[in-house]
């Protein structure tokens, strides 16, 4: 019964909806393109494998870093 | 192994500054607007008047636009940390992780439930409950906002956590040092109060184009002085919070402060610079014959003053940070940047030691080695001392627009209090309309110098003494970091473009008043 209520109220509020539509528009777009493109083609997690694997590849990167020096620039 | 280089660094910072300062376009108009669209509801709720309930809907449109342009972009953020500061994210991920799901948990759910009572619960639930509804929406917002800033605090200040070298993490070890550190509470009660006013700037700057375009004149008067009254309080509390913090800089991070003030020299009696001009192209990190200002406007004894609650207190400038033997608040006497470095270089090597030791005893001895050194594992990243010293023009400017500006909205606001109750025909005058108008964007100015400050000034640091970011980030291609900073650039510029163009339709059809010429 509350439930129901509950499921009412949002319907009925996203059916008046006028600007709203546009805005949610614009935040699904913007959810899709963060996770469907960004996360998915641009932003793979760096560290793989299990956690002892992690953990062994950044105790690697931090100890090792502070033996090598920082190359200024590219150019 | 390669080393890494510098210009990953800088695109990797560059990326993350763009994403934060994007982001940060939204989030204070959410945190201010907030609280000013409650507060005309409560109007609406303790006088009955119809007028009251349009204002509050009114400003509450333009609150949802604000907030749907904003809502996830912070999002892109926790991308870049898994992706290109993945050293960083592991490194952190028990302290920063907590405060992060907490924040997404608890205050996220708590406003995404209220906002659809406040949007479609007008006729449907009680005025009261509607009210609460609305209240609960922007102390969600604002407990996401504290969340957040807990996890920026412990980067400028890191307290109640051990580090694991089996996991190579740090582990919280006491929840409530992190969650209530003084640095935390400064910084949440200094952002929040500052966004405020940006709400309360953005209020009065739209009121007064409706007054020169001569439409809702009452609706805009009454939006005035009620943002006034608000920005006008919630600038005095900036403005304390804001010598609060610098009270913190002082203590955990005098490079900051040194570099905020242009300090080279130290001692005690310093004086506070009110204005002045750097010399360019000065070397910050090195002593020179000439001054290193090339004029500048002091106010004897205050640096001293607000750093230490006394006149002769000292204050330690760039040259003495680098170079160490100062008194310390404690007694002691401050190491020498070079000493930090080859206490930082111990902790690293006792720290790879410890893991390729194959007995107890081995581990025993690195393990103490490491705690011994542990406050200063960040600076054996470093080669030389001057990589301690921030940008110190970027910082010196921002810090004088952020209080130059934060004292002109006091001014402001304090002026059209003046303006409303003594000088009726102040509508009448164009050009002081159009002042508060041009005022709007100098809010975030203002906003974005505060963040400027705090983090360019605490630079080489991802996290305060532990990890600088040569040692943070991923080791990616610099090519993949600009491809994705374009991205960026272009992705957060449309969805800016649409927020403008979205809000200046709302603000241009106006508030749903029964008379728009009244």
């Amino acid at each position: 019964m509350l439930i129901g209520r509950i499921v009412r109220f949002y319907l009925e509020g996203f059916r008046s909806m006028t600007l709203g539509r546009t805005l949610w528009g614009i935040i699904l777009l913007k959810l899709f393109i963060m996770f469907a493109v960004l996360k998915a083609f641009f932003f793979p997690a760096y560290l793989q494998g299990d956690e002892s694997e992690k953990e062994a590849s950044v105790a690697t990167e931090l100890t090792d870093r502070a033996t090598t020096e920082t190359h200024h620039g590219t150019d | 192994m390669e080393p890494i280089d510098t210009t990953l660094v800088d695109w990797s910072r560059a990326q993350f500054a763009l994403t934060a300062m994007y982001h940060w376009l939204f989030v204070p108009l959410t945190l201010g607007l907030g609280v000013i669209m409650a507060i005309m509801e409560t109007l609406y709720v303790r006088t009955g008047r119809e007028f009251w309930k349009q204002t509050a809907r009114f400003w509450m449109k333009l609150f949802g636009i604000n907030f749907a342009m904003g809502v996830a972009t912070g999002i892109i953020l926790e991308f870049e940390f898994g992706t290109n500061w993945s050293n960083y994210s592991w490194f952190v991920g028990d302290i920063f992780g907590a405060p992060l799901a907490i924040e997404g948990i608890v205050a996220f759910f708590m406003e995404s439930t209220f906002i659809a009572v406040m949007y479609f619960g007008w006729n449907k639930v009680s005025k009261r409950a509607h009210l609460a509804s609305t209240w609960l929406t922007i102390i969600g917002a604002t407990l996401s906002a504290w969340w957040i800033l807990v996890a920026n605090a412990w980067m400028q200040h890191p307290v109640g956590m051990e580090f694991n070298p089996d996991t190579v993490r740090n582990e919280m070890v006491d929840f409530a040092a992190v969650a209530f550190s003084p640095v935390a509470v400064v910084k949440f009660c200094h952002t929040v109060s500052s966004s405020w006013v940006l709400g309360a700037v953005f209020a009065v700057g739209v009121s007064c184009w409706y007054l020169l375009r001569g439409r809702h004149r009452e609706f805009a008067l009454a939006s005035i002085k009620v943002a006034a009254w608000f920005g006008l309080a919630a600038a005095l509390i900036t403005a304390h919070t804001g010598h609060q913090s610098g009270r913190d800089i002082a203590q955990y991070q005098p490079m900051k402060l040194a570099a905020a003030e242009g300090l080279y020299e130290g001692g005690r009696e310093q004086g506070l610079v009110l204005g002045g001009l750097l010399r360019p192209g000065a070397d910050w990190a090195a002593p020179s014959e000439q001054s290193k200002f090339l004029f500048h406007i002091e106010m004897p004894y205050a640096l001293s003053l607000l750093a230490t609650h006394e006149t002769d207190g000292y204050v330690p400038g760039i040259r003495n940070l680098l170079e160490g033997g100062y008194p310390l608040p404690d007694g002691s006497t401050a190491l020498p940047a070079e000493e930090k470095m080859a206490r930082g270089r111990k902790a690293i090597a006792a720290l790879a030691a410890y893991r390729k030791a194959k007995d107890e005893s081995a581990k025993s001895a690195a393990l103490a080695e490491l705690r011994d050194n542990f406050a200063y594992f960040g600076y054996g990243y470093l080669s030389n001392p001057a990589e301690l010293v921030p940008s110190v023009p970027l910082t010196f400017y921002s810090f004088r627009i952020m209080v130059i500006l934060g004292g002109y909205f006091i001014a402001l606001f304090a002026g059209l209090l003046i303006a409303c109750k003594w000088l009726p025909r102040w509508t009448q005058w164009k050009w002081a309309l159009w002042v508060v108008v041009l005022t709007i964007p100098l809010a975030w100015v203002a906003s974005q110098a505060g963040w400027v400050v705090a983090e360019v000034g605490r630079q080489p640091w991802a996290i305060q003494g532990l990890l600088p970011n040569v040692a943070a980030i991923s080791r990616l291609d610099v090519s993949s970091v600009q491809t994705t900073f374009f991205i960026f650039l272009v992705l957060f510029t449309l969805l800016l473009v649409a927020e403008l163009s979205i809000m200046t339709k709302a603000i241009a059809a106006g508030p749903e008043t029964d008379n728009p010429t009244a």
